[in-house]
């Protein structure tokens, strides 16, 4: 491993307002060679000291790129740390021992192969997207494997450590969205008023630019930021942004440099919204100007005064404001020489040239200066972002050369302060800040206080309007030279020829070309790029207008986004003895059930042969009250219940308006005003809702009260020839047959437990019982039973095995028999529906379905040949090759040894010995026979009433 | 996220709703016309402005309620003021 040479050739002496510590000096690797940094470098600024200039290739012409914007936004900088690629990496502070690495540039930084794209350029042409490697499409895999090539991208290890990210929601009053001076200042003054204040700041300290000025700058800072820290009322997140502002001050604040988290998404709920994004600094367009050398102002002082880094050796300085004429000087001030161009006497820069970095600056008056370092101070581009999303689109003017927000088009929760607001002196600004602030705090009061019923009876703050000050309009030298967005590689050529080509508005030739859709999201690109589409439009930049700013700020993470990981499941109260009995887990929604205990056919057996019992506690419950239950289970259900007896149960259905099934399940009378409902598993939620629904809308006359107690009761089917004489061992309930009888209920006491209930049904076709016990007494029971029934030849069955003995049954699942558009009578269900009834949910539809009598049929399937088992949600299909149909369950039946199915065919198809053609995956075709009941064992249902 | 006001609980975020969709009686259906069902079923106004709706606050009373919104901005106020 080689080793740069130490101490750095290009750190100056202290400055005053520098944030390294250089008391201590860590080590760092960059593309294999060890580097010193002190802690406080950026990994960019550590490089620029050790005289690094080429820090990247840029996306399709793999030109060399340095230092632009020297912050987070900088498209230069974006290099791999480790294993985490496009580390923002003059933002990304310098731990020791990091390994840096370039991005894309094989086979080196130095020598890249793909350079010769910009020979190439055929291939890369304006919308290249849009018109190369379109065809032939036979070679898109190939293209594909090209393209990845090129990407502009980092690569992540698929056996990288998942990180921890973190979330948490926040209710401040004020939120301030920037720490420069002015949101500290609104800080400030909004927490003294009394309010509760969140302040995030992107960078790593408070203080915006002063940190960059003058002493005076200097002593400003530390005064807001003492005042800052003396209000106890104002958390202070740095290294953080307001990635995104929705509706009613829903901010998402990304916070990032927590020790062992990622990232932490902040969910934030702000009264007030104080948007202090401040000003960036816009890049100037033409020839060269992606040549490393070429800096913003604002980068230069950055790297002068945070870092004590000299940028250059000999510089020329093209500015337009003061705060250009502040680089010069302080350029000179670190020794170096200085050649000013001042846009403000009417000179520019038209080219800058060189090999691999900038050797010579070439002037409009034909002059040329030799400089490696060429600083731009051409106009600022206010990030209005979170102002777009607030709903008020900003304006362009021209005599400011910027967009500027219009305080009257902003919703009162948002206000708008610092240089994004508009023009003054630092003091000016501060004092609009601490007046916006004390306005912020008042406004998000008086809402808190709204919402908590108090009248509104504050005095409103008077907010002084900002004005603006005079710019000169500079955004490119010719509209035929350089590059506008350098993330993109998009350059000022391809903006004309894609308006040429006529995509003549800003959000085509954004996406026709790209411009803006990088990293920086256009912070940097956007207002070059309107003022070229004007320019080859003919309008005003005004008329052209920005493209739409959306979220977020700044890219974040998905990590950041996904949060924590967080499913919850749900498990019966016998879940301790299915895992000790290695019940294989089925995910049924939120529900982890047994799907068997090893051998599904084993367990069928059983049921039809001795006894089993199955956990079907995720089955839903309802517990109905009230005088008027019946009208309501009248008005949900298809079918008649008003002469439903005490003690007697009935399976019902339930559709939904339009007369497509919704949920099926049985519903007992307990007494003569409490009934218990069963519902899917699935449906539970769905049906509790949907009868609040219809009592509390349609007839909230009705008496009736509607509890779900799904998980109060643990449930157990008991299932099988010898279930009576197993469960008579264990309850007090006369079980015989007379007493109680097939599609009754008794409550009684099991295993000991009082106040359980005993449906006596066969979704399995056999002698059954179903058992709801209290909960807590679950496994208990659950023991008891398989303890109790060991001579019997008691076995736990799962889902697959009862979904095989219902499917030999022929009773159809809602939502796998039927789907989205099944009806009531598709579903074969005719003998449940009854039209003479005054009125249920989705009659009508019914009654037009059974007039027309054209639909789909739900049938009993035969496969004739017995060696084959059609797949579920295979195709049946015509003598012509339509699609007449579908396999909607399909099994193999162990009790008669051959495939079983039901399914979905068109009417004139549904007739029984119809012979229909299924289509298979594999793409070859069987025989199935329409059979005459959906039963394919014990059609007349003898087993179960026994 | 926006805020939702709920005439039993207050302002929450919109998160803890169901929205059931447009506030509309229900046709007769004795006497209701394969259009006017379809209508009913199908059909909605969507205009930009006020529009009165029923939600239900699922993770909060467990109450459907009526209240009127505008679609363009999301200013809410009760349901029954006339706009």
């Amino acid at each position: 491993m080689s080793r740069a040479r130490p101490g750095g050739s290009h750190r100056l002496g202290a400055r005053p307002g520098e944030v390294i510590d250089r008391s201590r000096t860590i080590e760092f690797r960059w593309n294999g060679v060890t580097h010193t940094a002190h802690p406080g470098d950026t990994i960019a600024s550590a490089l620029a000291a050790a005289g690094v200039r080429v820090f990247a290739r840029s996306y399709k012409y793999h030109r060399p790129r340095g230092l632009l914007t020297a912050d987070i936004f900088d498209p230069g900088a974006i290099l791999q740390v480790g294993d985490e690629p496009n580390v923002r990496a003059a933002h990304r502070l310098v731990e020791a021992g990091m390994d840096v690495r370039s991005q894309n540039t094989w086979p080196s930084l130095r020598y890249d192969v793909k350079a010769v794209n910009q020979l190439a350029g055929r291939f890369l042409a304006t919308g290249f997207y849009y018109k190369t490697f379109i065809k032939p499409e036979r070679l898109w895999p190939t293209y594909e494997k090209v393209l990845r090539r090129f990407v502009h991208a980092g690569e992540v290890s698929p056996d990288s450590e998942q990180p921890y990210f973190d979330k948490r929601y926040a209710h401040p009053d004020v939120l301030v969205a920037g720490g420069g001076p002015a949101g500290m200042a609104a800080a400030v003054a909004a927490a003294r008023a009394g309010a509760s204040v969140m302040l995030v700041e992107q960078e790593h300290q408070l203080g915006g630019h002063l940190r960059w000025g003058d002493a005076e700058d200097l002593r400003c800072r530390d005064e807001l930021v003492a005042a800052v820290e003396a209000e106890s009322n104002i958390e202070v997140l740095t290294d953080s942004v307001v990635a995104a502002r929705y509706d009613d001050n829903w901010l998402a604040v990304v916070q990032r440099g927590l020790p062992h988290v990622a990232e932490r998404l902040v969910k934030a709920r702000a009264g007030t919204l104080v948007v202090a994004a401040g000003l960036i600094e816009r890049p100037y367009v033409f020839a060269g100007n992606d040549l490393p050398g070429v800096m913003l102002s604002t980068a230069v002082r950055r790297l002068l005064n945070l870092y004590a880094v000299r940028p250059g050796s000999r510089a020329v300085v093209f500015t337009a404001n003061p705060e250009g004429d502040a680089a010069a000087a302080d350029l000179r001030a670190a020794g170096v020489d200085v050649v000013e161009v001042d846009a403000r006497h009417g000179r520019t820069v038209v080219r800058a040239t060189g090999r691999g970095g900038v050797e010579a600056v070439e002037l409009s008056d034909g002059s040329r200066i030799e400089a490696d370092l060429l600083v731009t101070a051409v106009g600022w581009t206010a990030p209005t972002s979170l102002l777009n999303m607030s709903g008020a689109n900003p304006g362009y003017r021209p005599d400011a050369a910027r967009f500027v927000p219009d305080p009257a088009a902003t919703p009162a929760a948002v206000i708008a302060v610092g240089g994004i607001a508009g023009d003054g002196t630092r003091d000016e600004l501060v004092a609009h800040a601490d007046a916006a602030g004390r306005e912020a705090a008042a406004r998000a009061l008086a809402l808190a206080a709204s919402r908590a019923g108090s009248a509104d009876t504050r005095d409103p703050v008077a907010v002084p309007q900002l004005g603006l000050h005079h710019h000169p309009e500079l955004f490119f030298a010719l509209p035929t030279g350089g590059f506008v967005d350098m993330s993109e590689d998009v350059s000022a050529k391809d903006i004309l020829t894609a308006v040429k080509e006529g995509y003549d508005s800003s959000e085509l030739v954004k996406r026709y070309t790209t411009a803006t859709m990088g990293p920086a999201q256009g912070k940097l690109e956007t207002v070059n790029t309107v003022a070229l589409v004007a320019h080859a439009t003919g309008k005003t930049i005004a008329e052209t207008g920005a493209t739409t700013w959306r979220p977020m700020y700044t890219p974040i993470t998905l990590g950041a986004l996904a949060g924590r990981k967080f499913e919850p499941v749900r498990h019966s109260p016998m879940q301790p003895w299915h895992t000790s009995h290695k019940a294989a887990p089925l995910i049924a929604g939120q529900w982890i059930r047994p799907e068997h205990y090893g051998d599904p056919v084993a367990e069928v057996r059983n049921v039809r042969q001795n006894v089993g019992i199955i956990d079907v506690t995720p089955i839903g419950k309802l517990d109905l009250q009230g005088p008027d239950v019946a009208k309501l289970l009248n008005l949900l259900y298809v079918n008649k219940w008003s002469q439903l007896g005490i003690g007697r149960v009935r399976y019902g259905v339930m559709c939904a308006e339009d007369g497509v099934v919704l949920d099926d399940g049985v519903t007992g009378r307990l007494a003569e005003n409490h009934y218990l409902m069963s519902t899917t598993s699935s449906g539970a939620g769905t049906v509790w809702e949907w009868a609040e629904n219809w009592l509390q809308t349609e007839h909230p006359e009705w008496q009736v009260h509607v509890t779900p107690v799904t998980t109060a009761y643990a449930s157990i089917n008991v299932a099988g020839p010898k279930s009576r004489e197993l469960l008579a061992r264990l309850t007090d309930v006369d079980l015989d047959n007379a007493a109680f009888g097939y599609m009754n209920v008794r409550t009684g006491t099991i295993a000991g437990v009082a106040d359980c209930v005993l449906w006596r049904i066969g979704f399995t076709g056999e002698l059954s019982y179903e058992l709801h016990v209290p909960a807590s007494y679950g496994l208990h029971v659950w023991e008891t039973l398989m303890a109790t029934g060991a001579d019997l030849g008691i076995a736990p069955f799962g889902v697959e095995a009862q979904r095989i003995l219902r499917l030999e049954k022929g009773h159809l699942i809602v939502g796998q028999d039927t789907d989205g558009l099944t009806k009531a009578y598709s579903a074969g269900l005719d003998w449940a529906v009854k039209l003479d009834k005054p009125d249920f949910v989705g009659k009508p539809e019914l009654a037009w379905q059974a007039a027309r009598g054209e639909h789909p049929k739900l049938v009993g399937l035969r496969p004739l040949d017995t060696s084959v088992v059609p797949e579920e949600a295979a195709q049946i299909i015509s003598d012509g090759g339509y699609i007449v149909g579908r396999i909607t369950s399909s099994r193999l039946s162990p009790t008669l040894g051959r495939p079983i199915c039901l399914g979905q065919v068109d009417a004139h198809l549904a007739d029984p010995g119809t012979r229909l053609t299924v289509r298979l995956r594999n793409g070859s075709d069987t025989t199935v026979e329409v059979t005459a009941e959906h039963a394919h064992f014990d059609p007349e249902g003898e087993r179960q009433r026994v | 996220m926006m805020l939702l006001t709920c005439p039993n609980c207050g302002a929450r975020n919109v998160s803890e709703f169901r929205y059931v969709g447009e506030a509309k009686s229900r046709p007769d259906p004795e006497t209701a016309t394969p259009e006017q069902w379809r209508r009913y079923l199908y059909f909605h106004r969507n205009p930009a402005g006020w529009i009165k709706e029923t939600w239900y606050h699922g993770s909060g009373c467990r109450r459907y309620f009526g209240i009127e919104r505008n679609t363009v901005d999301n200013a809410q106020r009760p349901a029954g003021v006339t706009s």
